[in-house]
């Protein structure tokens, strides 16, 4: 029980944030209007993926510091689930976009830096599934992990900075900056990120011991 | 061997091999001059210069990859052991990525020139257009060393090649086709000093990355 507070957590922030979310008052602002609510869903999806790939990259280094076979598989899942979490983020974005921008791919930096960070993983694991040695398969596809991690932070944090973009922080958004977020928005904003890290964390968890099971038994 | 003597020796060593044959060299230049020529009979001409530079890094990156490629995977698996043991892996990336970066200036500047010789060049600042294709080469060079290291030990040559390369080459692609379409419209320089600090930032961190993790990809 002691063990599984953060999984009780988890349920209680996302129920808080799906409810929060739907029903909780919001401001209405132009274009935006009440799709202004997706941001406790899309957002949250963005925060979930990098915190696994983060993390997909700590056990990558570890791999080859110690060459222990669970950090590989922790480091493979857990990029597994930060794909996972990409993909629904572009699909809540594109629902989104489809409303407000008028389209559900508008060419905005941000949403082409984040299909190609998609790429880069997706490549991890291509690269990963063309061997079958295990050994080799952990070093080599840590070694392209470790090197891909810091050019997928520039593409994603520091190249869409640089240009005009449709996503707010960036350009002439008409609604809000991440500086000024509406204060409403805020109490259920911070816990929906919080609670999807930690559900991306727990199915991480999961996956990671379903995988350490099946290499027990074969 | 201190590491700037093995260096010296290795890239001695590359340019050395590779010119008694010809075959990499040759083989990759006819490659980006057909790829151009090719390009030409399809286009006859670009009136439209953000097309003209576009099409040109995409060559680039082609013929960069179908370059680099070889740097690894020529070598049989002996010969490698033999470097295993007369320098260490430090001297090995570095000497391999400075002899790609030669190469592909060699390579950029060629076809730089042939590409604006059958394409009408609309360049407004040529000399820093150049600077641009400097800057790429020497990108494209430090990425796909260490790539094609990682493509040549998985140990299935051009198609892995290309899938790990290209989703990493993107973000330099995109700061180079920005950075040469500044220079392409002759825009004030001081524009550009933005790409220019980031496209040398992320090959700081290329670099580096490659020196920290080279030498576990070279243990087996």
């Amino acid at each position: 029980m002691n063990k599984s507070w953060w999984k009780i957590l988890a349920i209680v922030l996302v129920l808080f944030s799906i409810i929060g979310g739907f029903l909780f008052h919001v401001p209405a602002k132009p274009i935006l209007n009440e799709s202004i609510r997706n941001i406790h869903f899309h957002v949250p999806m963005w925060f979930a993926m990098i915190t696994m790939l983060a993390v997909s990259f700590v056990y990558s280094i570890k791999y080859l510091n110690k060459g222990n076979e669970n950090d590989d598989l922790m480091a493979v899942e857990s990029a597994n689930v930060g794909i996972v979490f990409g993909i629904l983020g572009l699909i809540t974005g594109m629902i989104w976009a489809n409303f407000t921008w008028g389209e559900p791919w508008s060419n905005d930096p941000k949403q082409n830096s984040s299909a190609i960070a998609l790429l880069i993983y997706m490549a991890y694991l291509v690269l990963r599934n063309s061997m079958d040695e295990e050994q080799k398969r952990g070093k080599i596809s840590s070694v392209y992990n470790v090197f891909a991690f810091p050019i997928m932070v520039v593409l994603l944090f520091v190249l869409p900075r640089m240009t005009d973009s449709l996503h707010p922080g960036n350009g002439g958004n008409p609604g809000f900056n991440t500086k000024d977020m509406a204060p409403e928005l805020r109490p259920v904003f911070y816990p929906a990120c919080l609670g999807w890290i930690l559900v991306s964390l727990w199915i991480t968890n999961l996956r990671f011991r379903i995988r350490k099971q099946e290499n027990l038994n074969s | 061997m201190t590491l700037i003597h093995q260096i010296k020796f290795l890239i001695r060593k590359e340019i050395m091999l590779e010119w008694r044959s010809r075959y990499a060299l040759n083989g990759i230049l006819l490659y980006v001059v057909s790829t151009v020529f090719v390009c030409y009979l399809s286009f006859r001409e670009i009136s439209n210069p953000p097309t003209w530079n576009a099409l040109f890094w995409i060559i680039m990156l082609f013929a960069s990859v179908n370059a680099i490629t070889k740097s690894f995977m020529q070598e049989s698996r002996g010969r490698q052991l033999y470097y295993y043991t007369i320098a260490g892996p430090h001297a090995i990336i570095i000497s391999k990525i400075i002899y790609n970066v030669l190469l592909m200036l060699l390579l950029s500047i060629i076809a730089l020139g042939f590409y604006s010789l059958v394409f009408k060049n609309p360049v407004g600042d040529p000399l820093f257009y150049m600077l641009a294709v400097v800057l790429g080469s020497i990108s494209f060079a430090s990425v796909f060393t260490m790539i094609s290291g990682i493509a040549s030990k998985a140990g299935n040559g051009g198609a892995l090649m290309a899938i790990l390369s290209f989703p990493v080459v993107i973000p330099l692609l995109l700061v180079l086709i920005k950075l040469s379409k500044n220079a392409l419209d002759g825009l004030d320089r001081a524009v550009s000093y933005d790409e220019i600090a980031i496209l040398l930032a992320i090959n700081v961190i290329v670099i580096t990355t490659s020196l920290l993790l080279f030498p576990y990809l070279w243990r087996d």
